[in-house]
């Protein structure tokens, strides 16, 4: 490990790319995350590598799909309205089975909508925000620490299972400056990547990247060998936090920036003898049914914190599956849900 | 546990974010847990400007603050909004060549300091924020003056270095007031 | 004297959130300047864009959409086709018309759609803090072309009304200025003869107005104005390109 240092998540999150091995980068501006772009801008050419500022977010998805169907390492990063932008091509990605890493650093929607934080976008990113049958693997960090580690896992990921891997922030974790320590090299997954195109060179049969299946059979065919991968990464990419459950009278779920808001809530709950437990979804999809699965029986109630108007709380009802009551609390538009209000929620719920 | 909750704010162009950047790095340097999270967006054209800062022995939980500590306050419109923000016992810092108006709350301690005055006797009207923030550490105690100057050549531009001499007066000026 | 300031009827009596210095503010009351002088405030529409105009849905009188990035042309075209007789416009900056914008201005141009373009050509992308635009000149440095503008990575500025110009559904195509007095006053001229030639219903008109940006181009308003002259007018000429003869 290097020495601390102070840096805003957006910049954290182009750093960890480059440091991943990331040459390539797409993207159009929007706030709250064009830093990303400005330090792509910056620093791309000391490593030789490509920052293009495409006419719009829908060129640089397609850009990405080129760029991944040519066997690179590649990123795009946008925020909520840009991400809409981008769906076509994140379904054609999925088809096609391409590789590469997606940011969003989401505002509040719809519309044009805000510029602050917000976790509107949950259903988007983990219920396919384009269509057709496709999942795409979801990282929420909840730190700016994290936030580079997940960059650098979401491009091995990407690799391994030849796959879209979206890092969902908000505005306060992109625009907020933590120490973040790096690490003097990465660990990067070395892919078999014979599928990509790359000129035959006349030495073997030529590489097709499409996503057009016109022959239902073989359209099947293909979409179970989606499932089987999707499958295979749930098994295995499933990540997540429990804090404080054992014993808990009730258990929070909550993710990235809001997650931390309830780390607060638990130590002034602990003085009025109250134990709220944490269960922090790391990746978004794959939802992390087990560990909810495993405390059902364990507090009197459940309780999802969301930034939205109620997501995520339809994961947690799936997965507490009617063994506890599960409640809701959001907050919309770029508010944040304050410590008070949670804990007199989390007061009323346990009454 | 010892937490500092810091609310900065001002002008834009005043060295509101700089200055809570620099606290946030100071503390981080003296090995605390730290965040720092600026106002952003197109209220920044022109308008006020401010950034949270948390200096914490434990890891940092929500960075935003709906309460705070400290409260330092470059013009009037930061006072109006944020004096109401402070616990009892917490701690108002504000520009007084610049705000003119005494405080609402009787339970908080105040310290008015003529910042942009001072900053000007000195010539460099850059300089009041790192005058408030003497005062700051003087009465908080958040950081030391040594890690202070280490966070500023971190902060600082190398081309700007050369400044800190002055920049340190600026503080010790403050911390003096 | 007194009358020379006064606020036209169709701008609303609302302070503009506009940097000091920037045109967009003078650039609405020309617009507004016209629709009080053809009389058509109760017909007309307005399409706002996304950029630092967004919210000019409040200062014009007349009855406003906000469209997306980019697809104010779009959402003017169904606009005027359920309102074939009322004056429609649309007011977009380069990143909104001439990045993510660009192919609905074209096939709206293309298909001689019968609204007015006003066109805002500010070098920069104002609202998100100063990117490169598709118009940011050779060598500029902006945040996302830290070095300049390299004509090798970034291409070329790309010259709007000179691209419109030669599509035939394009009846009224001019640029202008507002570094000075005199090329205000041609500036609202232009502007008028364009919705004129809407009124007419001859077909897409657009006015290419060079604009300043104080805050990202980093200089003060007076030295913005210069820069506008001496920089942008070589790259971008001033003129009519096409419809000058145009009876209205
Ligand atoms: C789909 C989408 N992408 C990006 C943005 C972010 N965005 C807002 S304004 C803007 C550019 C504005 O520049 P310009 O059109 O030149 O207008 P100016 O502010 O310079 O007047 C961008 C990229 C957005 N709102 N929506
Ligand atoms: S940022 Fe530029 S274009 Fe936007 S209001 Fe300010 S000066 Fe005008
Ligand atoms: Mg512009």
């Amino acid at each position: 490990m290097g020495e601390k240092i102070l840096m805003k998540g957006n910049e954290v999150i182009a750093e960890a790319a480059l440091r991943a091995g990331c040459r390539h980068y797409f993207g159009y501006p929007i706030t709250p995350q064009t830093e990303i772009a400005h330090y792509f801008a910056k620093k791309m050419p000391q490593y030789g590598g490509t920052f293009i500022q495409a006419e719009s977010e829908v060129a640089a998805m397609n850009m990405v799909y080129g760029a991944a169907s040519a066997g690179a390492r590649v990123m795009t990063s946008s925020s909520s309205p840009g991400i809409s932008l981008k769906q076509e091509a994140i379904s054609y990605s999925a088809c096609a089975e391409l590789p590469a890493v997606i940011v969003n650093i989401v505002r509040a929607g719809p519309g044009l909508g805000g510029i602050l934080a917000s976790q509107c976008d949950y259903f988007q990113a983990t219920k396919g925000g384009g269509h057709g049958d496709y999942r795409m693997v979801v990282l929420a960090p909840s730190s700016v620490q994290e936030l580079y580690e997940l960059v650098v896992e979401a491009f091995n990921i990407a690799d391994r299972y030849r796959t879209l891997c979206m890092i969902m922030g908000d505005g306060m974790l992109g625009q907020m400056m933590e120490a973040v320590e790096f690490r003097d090299s990465e660990d990067i997954c070395e892919a078999d990547k014979s599928w990509a195109v790359t000129g035959t060179g006349m030495k073997r049969d030529h590489n097709i990247i499409t996503s057009i299946y016109i022959d239902p059979e073989v359209l099947e065919k293909h979409n179970q060998k989606l499932q089987e991968k999707y499958r295979k990464i749930a098994e295995n990419e499933t990540r997540v936090e429990v804090y404080n459950c054992d014993d808990a009278d009730i258990i929070v779920a909550a993710y990235g920036t809001v997650a931390r808001i309830i780390k607060n809530v638990i130590k002034t709950a602990e003085k009025e003898g109250i134990r709220v437990g944490l269960i922090r979804p790391v990746t978004l999809w794959p939802f992390p049914t087990a560990a909810f699965e495993k405390y059902a029986q364990v507090p009197q109630a459940f309780l999802s914190v969301e930034m939205s108007a109620g997501q995520m709380v339809e994961d947690v009802r799936l997965a507490v599956n009617g063994k506890r009551p599960v409640h809701f609390l959001g907050r919309t538009g770029g508010m944040i849900p304050t410590q008070k209000e949670i804990l007199e929620k989390i007061r009323e719920i346990l009454k | 546990m010892a937490q500092t909750d810091m609310i900065f704010s001002g002008f834009g162009g005043q060295g509101i974010q700089s200055a809570g950047r620099l606290i946030a790095y100071a503390g981080m340097l003296e090995d605390k847990h730290v965040s720092f999270l600026p106002s952003y967006g197109p209220e920044m054209r022109g308008g006020t400007s401010n950034c949270h800062v948390i200096v914490s022995d434990e890891p940092v939980g929500s960075p935003i603050l709906n309460s705070a500590t400290v409260v330092m306050a470059m013009n009037r419109p930061s006072m109006d909004k944020f004096e109401s923000y402070l616990e009892p016992g917490g701690i108002l810092l504000i520009d007084s060549s610049l705000i003119n108006r005494e405080p609402v709350r009787k339970d908080i301690k105040v310290f008015a300091i003529p910042a942009t005055q001072i900053a000007s006797d000195m010539g460099n009207l850059a300089f009041a924020n790192i005058v408030m923030l003497g005062k700051l550490i003087k009465e908080t105690g958040v950081v030391s003056t040594e890690n202070f100057e280490r966070a500023l050549k971190k902060v600082l531009p190398e081309r700007k270095h050369y400044l800190i001499p002055d920049e340190m007066k600026a503080l010790k000026t403050g911390m003096d007031y | 004297m007194a009358i020379v300031f006064q606020r036209p009827h169709a701008l609303r009596d609302t302070e503009m959130h506009y940097c000091p210095g920037c045109t967009h503010g003078i650039v609405h009351r020309m617009v507004a300047e016209v629709i009080d002088e053809l009389g058509i405030e109760g017909t007309t529409i307005g399409v706002s864009p996304v950029g630092c105009a967004y919210n000019n849905y409040l200062y014009f009188n007349c009855d406003m959409v906000q469209a997306a990035h980019g697809r104010a042309p779009a959402v003017a075209t169904g606009i005027k086709r359920v309102h074939p007789d009322n004056v429609v416009f649309t007011y977009q900056g380069d990143g909104d018309l001439a990045a993510i914008g660009t192919a609905e201005i074209v096939h709206a141009a293309n298909r001689g759609e019968k609204i007015t373009t006003i066109f805002i050509n500010n070098a920069i992308y104002g609202m998100t803090s100063g990117q490169m635009a598709p118009t940011t000149l050779i060598g500029q440095v902006t945040t996302t072309s830290p070095f300049g503008r390299k004509p090798e990575i970034e291409g070329y500025p790309l010259n709007v009304c000179e691209m419109l110009s030669t599509l035939k559904g394009a009846a009224y195509v001019e640029r202008v200025s507002t570094h000075d007095i005199k090329n205000i006053r041609n500036a609202k001229k232009a502007i008028k003869k364009a919705f004129q030639v809407q009124m007419a219903g001859l077909g897409f008109s657009i006015v290419e107005v060079l604009s300043t940006c104080p805050t990202n181009w980093g200089i003060d308003p007076v030295k913005a104005l210069k820069w506008v002259e001496e920089k942008m007018i070589p790259q971008y000429p001033l003129g009519n390109f096409r419809g000058k003869d145009l009876e209205v």
